[in-house]
């Protein structure tokens, strides 16, 4: 008789293993399926930075952390309910972050005498024969066997029968969540369409772990996730990275100019080059350059064009560009610096995310050379902020630093997307009458301080523009110390008036009445989400507010900050948005500081805020 | 916007009303000047030519070039260009830049621009010495050179222009000097009309730094003896009265009497010869040795490769025509959606 499916109100599965397991893609598919589902979801894939670290040890373990709930979520979760651990390295790195009496599965073939020395096991100690698991609801499987039996009529090696261990590992669970497979049997499809035998490989072993779950059903106990109840609407599951590239591929669009992306790859960045690369009918050059300094530097020949340049980028990388960015400050075009924090300083922490290129953001530059700085808030948040980046670029003729971090752009969620023609058209600086002109004075300002922007082809605009000093309105190379000064101010206040153009900060949770503010910037939002409404829901007088726009604030940022005596800013940093809310508005802020990789938890958060809370 | 009616453009119109800074004596204005002279016969829109430059003496020159015009950072022009001319294929770009931006702070763009083979036109002011920042060695500059930077003279080997070119598979190597009008003037148009990267090394003159760099080259009376003026389809000779030739024995050149040999037995010139493009661009001498090779002027080679830029926007258009225009709702919303009612 079938066991009967318990309904569970949400799960958090983390998938565990070495670097060459195929932990990532089989945690990307269950979250593909996850999403068709319509449960809400949040993913946090965990990986170290060597491609094929070296096997079985605890720093090459990969992970990917899914939580999927029948509410709506904003954190991948703390502890998880299920841990698959490929091997005794992702066991014992991930023992400490499974809730009791969770679920393990594991692969039993992971714990032989090799992996267990590997990870660190003392002599004789095996998790799998003592009871230190005792707590647990262990499932031992041995995945490398029953893969290898399940294709035992293949013709291909041992060695790439192995490489279906995930597809076995990934069918036992769909068994477990009560899924169909078809998103992975597409997928696979599509993947291994040319190589036939590797296809029906990867189907037989997905199919085989569905059926060892059938076949072992009396020990084990099914689930299922019921649907969120999400705000109505057409939705999708979406990455950063790709929800980033659709965001500047939909402003180029509406600014009806092409797009141009410079880029070197660079992790966690280069997602967005090989997503862009593909999108060439919609009129996008992308550009792999020989450097990072040859990737802004050709998107600002391309901007100089006519062109909307981008160029994409993490920490080190945008180190490099720093002098690039300050010509295109002195000349004044549109440019789009996308900058994927991850671990610093210098290589840092490759795979790891952080947020601490916000100072080198606000003034890694030579000279006063004041950008807009617009930071994104999570994966689907992407879209719109890589859209607000180009239209303040364009808008306001300057280069503009958009900041996002590894965790937001590996991460997914499901994203309620907007239809394309409620879009608003992006305006440009672009001269268009050009008959009139009688001599093209280059930095004539609008009353935003904007100058026009005439390009190479339009005939009697010509003119020369420059990293030298100009003089104000003509352009001139100028040395005169009096004009070297306005121009110094009037770039300055030419950044500050965009605060008119961009909205007024809204609570997302509280108001001005409460006792408590969270202030956060980036990734930080979905973890100050969870935590905030906790604390409300236990009637503590807390409030959020969450910056888009970081330079210039928006204009009721300082009114809201002096409203409340206790204001807490959590960040992925040593307290860099703490300094500058200190020199800027003069606020002292409580920082809650994390420097390891990984994001904040909702639950240390929740203990943090609790304490400040009277 | 046609304006079939205006006169022809002369060199006035390429001139603009900044005053020109660099030091009386400078090479540099007889490039200025040869420019302006080569540009209004090219029959290219004026508002079409675009002058990218990177830092140094050399790179002030688009602020005095009634053309669009960008005066970028040190080394970086190749990258800056690229990006330009891929985006903008119908503008004719040109880079100016010396030996300093070129082959030192900017060696890794130059040498990435000529493998892409990207259609623009590098000059390369090359004065074997740092002005702008007062007189230190450069990358070209000879060894044991005694400049403030190097009190006991200088220790590295200078880059040869043209070895460098080649080693990156440029399609198009030539040299001209600064005081040889006619010479460089024939030069830039040769640059112009190549499809692809042209690099262009002139010889130019540092009166201040490092004058007479190239002396024995360029002065009347001892040009002939030490130059060999390159023509397609011509043997290579040189000497006050064309006296001399070369001839290859085997992979050697050997400097003969042209009295001794008939001239199809002398080294015939051939633009489309890599291998001996390599060995000319190793004629690289110092004139002052006994015996030394003449050093060679002219197009060392030229060849005919698809650019990068139309291969770029080749594909551009194929997908476009392959996948029809993009559609953003197409885009967005992927393949696998689901309905929140």
């Amino acid at each position: 008789m079938a066991q009967p499916i318990e309904i569970v109100e949400e799960v958090i599965i983390k998938f565990a293993g070495d670097s060459g397991d195929g932990i990532q893609l089989a945690g990307s598919q269950f979250t593909n399926n996850t999403a068709l589902t319509g449960s809400d979801l949040s993913t946090f894939p965990d990986f170290p930075a060597e491609i094929r670290a070296p096997l079985g040890t605890l720093a090459g373990v990969s992970g990917f952390q899914l939580r999927f709930s029948s509410n709506e979520i904003y954190t991948p979760g703390d502890a998880c309910d299920v841990l698959v651990a490929m091997n005794a390295a992702a066991l014992k790195s991930n023992l400490n972050h499974i809730k009791k009496s969770g679920i393990i599965i594991l692969n039993t073939d992971g714990f032989d005498a090799k992996n267990l020395r590997l990870a660190n096991y003392q002599d004789d100690e095996n998790p799998l024969d003592n009871d230190s698991l005792a707590a647990y609801n262990v499932h031992k499987i041995d995945v490398t066997k029953l893969t290898r039996e399940a294709l035992k009529e293949s013709s291909l090696g041992v060695k790439e029968k192995d490489r279906a261990k995930n597809m076995f590992v990934l069918g036992y669970l769909y068994w477990m969540y009560d899924r169909k497979m078809d998103t992975t049997q597409r997928f696979l499809t599509s993947k291994f369409g040319k190589k036939p035998e590797v296809l029906e490989a990867n189907m037989q072993a997905l199919q085989a772990g569905f059926n060892f779950g059938i076949t072992v059903e009396a020990s084990a106990s099914r689930y299922r996730v019921q649907k969120a109840q999400l705000p109505k609407g057409t939705y999708r599951n979406i990455q950063g990275n790709t929800a980033l590239s659709y965001g500047l591929i939909t402003a180029a669009q509406k600014a009806n100019i092409d797009l141009f992306l410079g880029s070197y790859p660079i992790t966690p960045a280069s997602d967005i080059l090989h997503e862009l690369s593909k999108h060439k009918n919609f009129g996008v050059t992308t550009f792999q350059a020989e450097d990072e300094i040859a990737a802004v530097s050709s998107a600002i020949g391309a901007s100089y064009g006519g062109k909307l340049g981008i160029t994409t980028t993490s920490g080190p990388g945008m180190a490099l560009k720093a002098e690039a960015m300050g010509l295109a400050a002195m000349l004044e075009i549109p440019l789009v610096v996308i900058d994927i924090q991850r671990g610093g300083p210098s290589t840092g922490l490759p795979t790891k995310t952080e947020q601490s290129d916000l100072l080198q953001a606000f003034y890694g530059r030579n000279g006063e050379c004041p950008l807009p700085i617009v930071a994104t808030s999570s994966p689907s948040d992407c879209f719109e902020t890589a859209i607000e980046a180009c239209r303040i670029a364009l808008r306001h003729m300057t280069p503009v630093i958009l900041l996002s971090d590894g965790y937001i752009a590996n991460g997914a969620e499901p994203w309620k997307f907007p239809n394309a023609d409620s879009i608003p058209a992006l305006e440009t600086k672009l001269v268009n009458n050009i008959e009139n002109i009688e001599e093209y004075l280059p930095y004539l300002r609008d009353k935003n301080l904007v100058r026009s922007w005439a390009i190479p082809g339009m005939k009697n605009l010509e003119h020369r523009v420059g990293g030298l000093e100009k003089e104000d309105i003509s352009g001139n190379v100028s040395y005169d110390p009096n004009n070297h000064e306005h121009m110094v101010k009037t770039r300055q206040a030419k950044i500050d008036k965009i605060a008119n153009f961009i909205p007024k900060v809204e609570f997302i949770h509280g108001d001005a009445s409460d006792d408590v503010l969270v202030l956060g910037w980036g990734s930080t939002y979905g973890v100050s989400y969870s935590a905030v409404e906790k604390l409300r829901a236990e009637n503590k007088k807390v409030a959020q507010i969450h910056l888009r726009h970081i330079q210039p604030f928006a204009s009721n940022v300082e009114e809201i900050l002096n409203s409340f005596e206790t204001v807490i800013l959590p960040e992925l940093n040593n307290g860099q948005l703490s300094k500058i809310i200190q020199g800027t508005f003069n606020k002292e802020v409580i920082p809650y500081n994390k420097i390891k990789g990984v994001p904040i938890t909702s639950n240390e958060l929740f203990e943090f805020i609790s304490t400040k809370c009277t | 916007m046609s304006d079939t009616t205006t006169a022809p453009l002369t060199a006035k119109d390429f001139a603009t009303d900044q005053e020109v800074r660099w030091c009386p004596g400078c090479g540099d204005y007889s490039i200025l000047k040869q420019v302006q002279t080569v540009l209004p016969t090219l029959d290219i829109p004026k508002e079409n030519i675009v002058i990218i430059s990177g830092i140094g003496c050399s790179s002030r020159f688009p602020y005095y070039m009634n053309t669009y015009g960008m005066h970028s950072i040190h080394g970086r022009a190749p990258a800056v260009a690229s990006g330009l001319k891929m985006t903008r294929p119908e503008l004719s770009v040109w880079i100016v830049t010396g030996d300093g931006d070129a082959l030192s702070i900017g060696g890794n763009h130059i040498i990435h621009l000529l493998r892409r083979n990207i259609d623009v036109q590098v000059l390369l002011f090359n004065n074997q010495i740092y002005g702008l920042t007062k007189g230190q060695y450069s990358p070209t500059s000879e060894t044991n050179k005694v400049t403030k930077s190097t009190p006991f003279g200088s220790i590295d080997n200078p880059f040869n222009p043209a070895a460098l070119a080649l080693g990156a598979d440029t399609t198009f190597f030539a040299r001209s000097m600064d005081r040889d009008p006619k010479h460089l003037q024939a030069m830039l148009r040769r640059s112009e009309g190549h499809k692809g990267s042209a690099l262009l090394e002139v010889y130019q003159n540092c009166n201040i730094f490092n004058d007479g760099a190239f002396g024995m080259m360029t002065d009347k009376k001892t040009k002939a003896g030490v130059t060999l003026m390159l023509e397609h389809g011509k043997p290579l000779v040189f000497g006050a009265e064309l006296e001399k030739g070369i001839r290859l024995d085997g992979l050697n050149p050997q400097i003969v009497n042209r009295a001794d040999y008939s001239d199809e037995d002398l080294w015939i010139h051939d633009e489309q010869d890599l291998a001996k493009a390599q060995l000319l661009a190793r004629f690289f001498d110092d004139p002052r040795e006994e015996g030394a090779l003449p050093r060679p002027f002219g197009v060392l080679y030229a060849i005919e490769k698809p650019t990068y830029e139309k291969q770029l926007n080749d594909q551009i258009e194929l997908a476009k025509e392959q996948k029809g225009l993009g559609d953003l709702n197409e885009l967005i919303a992927g393949t696998e959606t689901w309905e929140v009612k």
